[in-house]
């Protein structure tokens, strides 16, 4: 599927679900649009958790709501506070990088 | 005289003494294996003894009677691994040098990860299934409960046989049914996942049966605390969940020894690699089953098909050759769905479970993702099979290590 940001203009591969195919193309533009999209208002401590996730996904280490409780960002709770009702789905999806499977 | 630890006796540290006590030369290997315990239980079993489906005595054997003649078995507590000098201590003092080291302790329970869980109502209200104490006292508690709302939990994925819990809600239905009081017990199953199951197609499946035997499912429910003087469950979002009995899988986590050792992830599972099951830190530790990190299912069959495996690549590394890489993840499990019927699912790494059949390509018997009383018979057969054959190392019949693409209708996960 391609999905165009309107206010950026660009063209991204998003999957069935919305989560985008190639984290490279993205920036803190399109997080902003998700973001909108999912009706949260993104401030600093949103990017902190956002660019530990894209860090992570890069060096290929699996994510759990555990392992970023641990992060020293945040705790589980902030995390909640932060990306109600989905927090490693919502977070995910606005920081452009596959959606978590972090269940077998 | 060479070295070979195996740590931990369970599921798979049996199946490797079995395997390797005939291929490793007598003469310049010594085998010794190590656990805490002199019981080595059948975990599957714990499933049933809550239900009175089975005896204590059928899930609990002496661990030492497994063990192969030749190699030496210690009972003593495992108190640190030091890999960069090749020596594990034992409680009590005693040092063991090795040559090679296979880790195979497993993953309990850690109840204590939620606040309120095992305060003062556990095994009172509140029980697990995972360990042979709580199932026996979950068992003496549904001799006597006269109904209420039951709720079957997990607390967090990865779990040992993850459909596990599902089975528990399932058998619940039949085990009340068959005593006349269904209609007094209200059966909710809560889960930190999406939907009922890991993968997308058995979910699917399962979320209908779910549906047709009236249990409620309460989904992405990631448990903050018990309040068990209120008698609910509270997720971070603040979601409640009301509970007369609560059945929960905690968190599940590998042994503090290898924390202590500095050689496990946040949840104490050893970095390994997928394929050759060589840990990722040291060339000459391996790690098998549930206390490897590897993105599979926590089970006793894919503790079986990566004991082959790594039995090839020991011997290979012992010759200085390449390892074979060849896990491709495999896993199969029945689904006990109550009322003596089963269904049976397969998949790997990258395969859904899949319709179809197994293990005889086009003949069965035993069906794939549709309910079956063969399954059911295969279940039980599972305990007898796991006794006799499994750990005994022997290789059971049509079951091939890798997964076999005859006879089944793929769907290939996209990535
Ligand atoms: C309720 C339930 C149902 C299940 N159903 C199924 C099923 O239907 N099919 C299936 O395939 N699998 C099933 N399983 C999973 C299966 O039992 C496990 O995956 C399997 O036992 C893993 O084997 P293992 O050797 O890796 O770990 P374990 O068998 O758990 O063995 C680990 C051993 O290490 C020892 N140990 C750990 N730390 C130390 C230490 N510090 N010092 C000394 N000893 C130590 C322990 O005492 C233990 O004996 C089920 C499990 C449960 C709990």
């Amino acid at each position: 599927m391609i999905k165009t940001f309107c206010k950026t203009q660009v063209e991204v591969k998003v999957s069935e679900d919305g989560y985008l195919e190639d984290m490279s193309q993205w920036n803190e533009e399109i997080a902003h649009e998700i973001a909108k999209e999912i009706g949260i208002e993104l401030t600093d401590k949103h990017f902190e958790v956002i660019n530990y996730l894209r860090e992570k996904t890069e060096a290929k280490e699996p994510l759990t709501i555990r392992k970023v409780g641990k992060s020293g960002i945040v705790s589980i709770k902030e995390l909640y506070q932060l990306f109600p009702k989905g927090p490693l789905k919502y977070s995910s999806k606005i920081a452009g990088i596959p959606k978590p499977t972090s269940c077998i | 005289m060479k070295n070979l630890l195996i740590l931990g006796a369970g599921t798979s540290g049996t199946m490797m003494a079995n395997h390797l006590i005939s291929k490793l030369p007598k003469k310049e290997w010594s085998i010794t294996v190590i656990d805490q315990f002199k019981t080595h239980y059948y975990q599957p079993g714990f499933l049933f003894l809550p239900f009175d489906i089975y005896t204590t005595k059928q899930v609990k054997k002496k661990g030492e009677k497994f063990i192969p003649k030749g190699a030496n078995y210690i009972q003593k507590k495992i108190e640190l691994i030091q890999p960069d000098e090749n020596k594990v201590i034992l409680e009590g003092g005693r040092v063991l040098d090795y040559d090679i080291l296979i880790v195979a302790t497993g993953t309990k329970i850690a109840p204590g990860e939620i606040e309120g869980m095992d305060g003062p109502m556990w095994y009172k209200n509140i029980f697990d299934f995972y360990t042979y104490e709580g199932a026996k006292a979950l068992r003496n508690k549904l001799r006597e409960w006269e109904g209420g709302k039951l709720v079957v939990h997990i607390t967090e994925m990865p779990i040992k046989c993850p459909v596990a819990p599902l089975e528990f809600a399932f058998l619940a239905d039949s085990f009340f049914k068959n005593k006349g009081m269904r209609d007094k017990v209200d059966i909710t199953y809560v889960t930190p996942l999406g939907g009922a199951f890991t993968k997308p197609k058995a979910t699917e499946a399962l979320h209908h049966l779910l549906e047709e035997k009236g249990i409620k499912e309460v989904t992405d429910f990631n448990i903050e605390r018990v309040d068990y003087e209120n008698n609910k469950i509270i997720d971070y979002a603040e979601t409640e969940v009301k509970y007369d009995l609560l059945v929960t899988v905690p968190t599940n986590m590998g042994d503090e020894l290898i924390e202590r050792s500095g050689m496990g992830d946040d949840l104490n599972y050893i970095p390994t690699d997928k394929a050759t099951l060589q840990t990722k830190d040291h060339e000459n530790i391996f790690a098998i089953g549930d206390a490897t990190n590897l993105p599979a299912s926590k089970a006793g069959s894919v503790a079986h098909f990566e004991a082959e495996i790594l039995t090839e690549n020991i011997l290979r590394y012992i010759k200085g050759e390449p390892l074979r890489a060849e896990f491709d993840g495999h896993a199969n499990c029945f689904i006990e769905t109550g009322n003596g019927k089963a269904l049976l699912i397969d998949f790997n790494y990258t395969h859904e479970p899949v319709e179809g059949t197994f293990p005889l390509p086009g003949i069965g018997p035993l069906k794939l993702l549709k309910e079956s009383r063969t399954n059911h018979m295969g279940k039980m057969a599972f305990r007898w099979i796991y006794w006799n054959m499994l750990i005994k190392g022997r290789h059971i019949p049509f079951v091939s290590t890798n997964m076999t693409e005859k006879g089944k209708h793929f769907e290939t996960l996209e990535k």
